[in-house]
């Protein structure tokens, strides 16, 4: 066996590590992100069609498809969709504002940190599922009650998120600010929200997963439409491939909303200055 | 004309920074101040600047009273400060947010220009080296056109080479307008390069302990023997200034303390 270099045997120039990374044209590199969940896939399909398994239990993704499909063309699909979104952005928009709000009260005077943050905790200790039936009880088993524990679950990480970024605002930077004498509003408008605009969107993105966890035991207590009904539906009447079709729809979705608020915040932060720039392009 | 009338600064936690600094600087002039670690030098100037204000005493411009910040004083501090998510031109620009557009983008094309960093306007903060970033923070306290311009060690965290070459900047751009220039520094040689005036402080309460003229013409030669005489000069003073045992009595005399010697 003769003496191969590495370079050689990749096929590539390793002399600049740097430029061999960039040679991956910009759009197959998230594909990398593809290969596992794709080969799965594939290998499951082909399980299944040569008879190692029956998949009655874990359907192979040509029938996934095919539910997917029929949900799709009888509107079925859309519509609980639609239900479920519009839940979500309601709860999202409801538990964004309190969070927004009240985090940055906390983070901005300590008077209102040491009045309402131990109270805030002490309901974040609990789960939030537990509200379930109190909320039925006070709210009805419709909309209301929904939307209401998909705030509570949006509110939290919202909530501390922004109030710990507007407490951690460099002390100096403010003292910019203060040199070049901006009034309270400039001070925030040009000062404070964007240093804590970073640290925001990460607080939205996690609020947003809360959300979407949060729809889903809110359409477990009931609900006549929704992605949530299609999963009970479905393990009801023994549809697994409905079931499947139903998470790959809240999967699809909830990345594409996440999706959306980073692309809608990203304009805004180009100039940050981090360690993992890059990684995410 | 920038007036200090017995300012002193306790503390809330009862140190006792500065104590009686009475001095006067005429408009375009540059004075060094300089001092051991500790001595109140940051403590006076953030009482100038409005940043701070003063326990006891008073700082005057053109006789009123200075309580916070002031649009005839600007400040440069140790670290450039440059707000991340503004470029290099927005940064330099913060200041003048109340003027129309276009003459903004003048005033900030024309400060670039000045500092030579023309090329970089579009450029986020993070991309800049040390002393390019110093160089924006000056320009960014230099374009409101402060009558006094107060700097806090703002050369101390870049390597030699490049503390002169902004020295000789610094005073270029100082030739422009003329402002008042207050520099604390640490560094022996930029007090006599830059300054008129050098006020040697003292520590615990933080004082005036001795007011060097050097006289020199400018520009400057560092080489020449008059420069390393006023150099000895300011070294010997500073060597006074921290070896010298106190009593609390002795705290009121800061003017006539180099008498003593
Ligand atoms: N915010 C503060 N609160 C309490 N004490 C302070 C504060 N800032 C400074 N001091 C104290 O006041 C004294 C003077 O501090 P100051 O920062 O003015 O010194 P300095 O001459 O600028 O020192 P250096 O050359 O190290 O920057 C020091 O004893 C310091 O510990
Ligand atoms: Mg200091």
């Amino acid at each position: 066996m003769s003496f191969v270099p590495m370079s050689a045997a990749l096929g590539t120039s390793a002399a600049d590590p740097v430029k061999r990374r960039s040679a991956l044209p910009r759009y197959v590199t998230p594909l990398i992100g593809l290969i596992i969940p794709v080969t799965a896939a594939i290998v499951w399909e082909f399980a299944v069609r040569w008879g190692w398994s029956d998949g009655r239990l874990v359907p192979p993704p040509s029938v996934i498809y095919a539910t997917f499909a029929e949900l799709a063309a009888t509107g079925e699909l859309q519509r609980h969709a639609l239900a479920t979104v519009a839940r979500v952005a309601a709860g999202f928009g409801v538990g964004v504002a309190a969070g927004t709000v009240l985090g940055a009260l906390t983070g901005y005077s300590v008077t209102l940190f040491r009045l309402l943050d131990p109270t805030f905790q002490a309901l974040r200790a609990i789960p939030s599922i537990a509200w379930v039936p109190l909320f039925i009880l006070w709210l009805g088993i419709f909309e209301a009650s929904k939307i209401t524990l998909i705030a509570v679950g949006v509110f939290f990480p919202v909530y501390l998120g922004v109030m710990g970024a507007v407490m951690s605002v460099d002390r100096k930077v403010v003292e910019v600010g203060r040199a070049f004498r901006l009034s309270g509003f400039q001070m925030v408008r040009r000062i404070l929200l964007p240093a804590v605009l970073p640290a925001y969107v990460i607080a939205l993105r996690s609020g947003l997963g809360l959300g979407w966890m949060f729809v889903v035991a809110a359409e477990f207590m009931g609900a006549s439409e929704g992605l949530g009904f299609l999963l009970v539906d479905g393990q009801q009447l023994g549809k697994p491939a409905q079931i499947v079709a139903a998470i790959v729809a809240f999967a699809v979705i909830g990345k594409l909303t996440d999706w959306l608020i980073v692309g809608l915040a990203a304009p805004f932060l180009r100039w940050e200055d981090r360690f993992g720039r890059g990684a995410e392009r | 004309m920038l007036q200090l009338e017995g300012v002193g600064k306790t503390y809330p936690n009862n140190v006792h920074a500065l104590a009686g600094v009475s001095f006067t600087v005429a408009p375009g002039e540059i004075v060094a101040i300089v001092g051991g670690s500790g001595c109140g030098k940051s403590t006076m100037l953030r009482a100038i600047s409005g940043l701070d204000t003063a326990s006891r005493g008073r700082v005057m411009l053109d006789g009123v009273a200075v309580t916070a910040p002031h649009e005839r004083i600007g400040i440069v501090f140790q670290e450039p400060r440059l707000l991340p998510w503004l470029t290099v031109a927005g940064n330099i620009g913060f200041g003048l947010e109340h003027l129309p557009k276009a003459e903004r983008d003048t005033r900030v094309a024309k400060a670039l220009e000045r500092v030579g960093l023309a090329e970089k306007a579009g450029v986020w903060p993070r991309e800049l080296s040390g002393g390019q970033a110093q160089r924006v923070a000056i320009a960014r306290a230099l374009v409101p056109r402060p009558e006094v311009l107060l700097l806090d060690e703002p050369f101390s965290a870049l390597d030699a080479f490049t503390r002169a070459d902004l020295q000789e900047h610094l005073l270029d751009l100082w030739a422009d307008s003329r402002p008042t220039l207050i520099l604390v520094t640490h560094d022996v040689e930029e007090a006599v390069v830059l300054a008129d005036r050098i006020f040697v402080m003292q520590p615990r309460p933080g004082r005036l302990f001795e007011e060097i003229v050097t006289g020199l013409p400018r520009p400057r030669d560092r080489q020449s023997s008059r420069f390393d005489n006023a150099k000895k000069q300011v070294l010997a003073a500073l060597d006074r200034s921290m070896a010298r045992p106190l009593r609390d009595d002795e705290n009121k005399a800061p003017e006539g303390a180099a008498l003593w010697w």
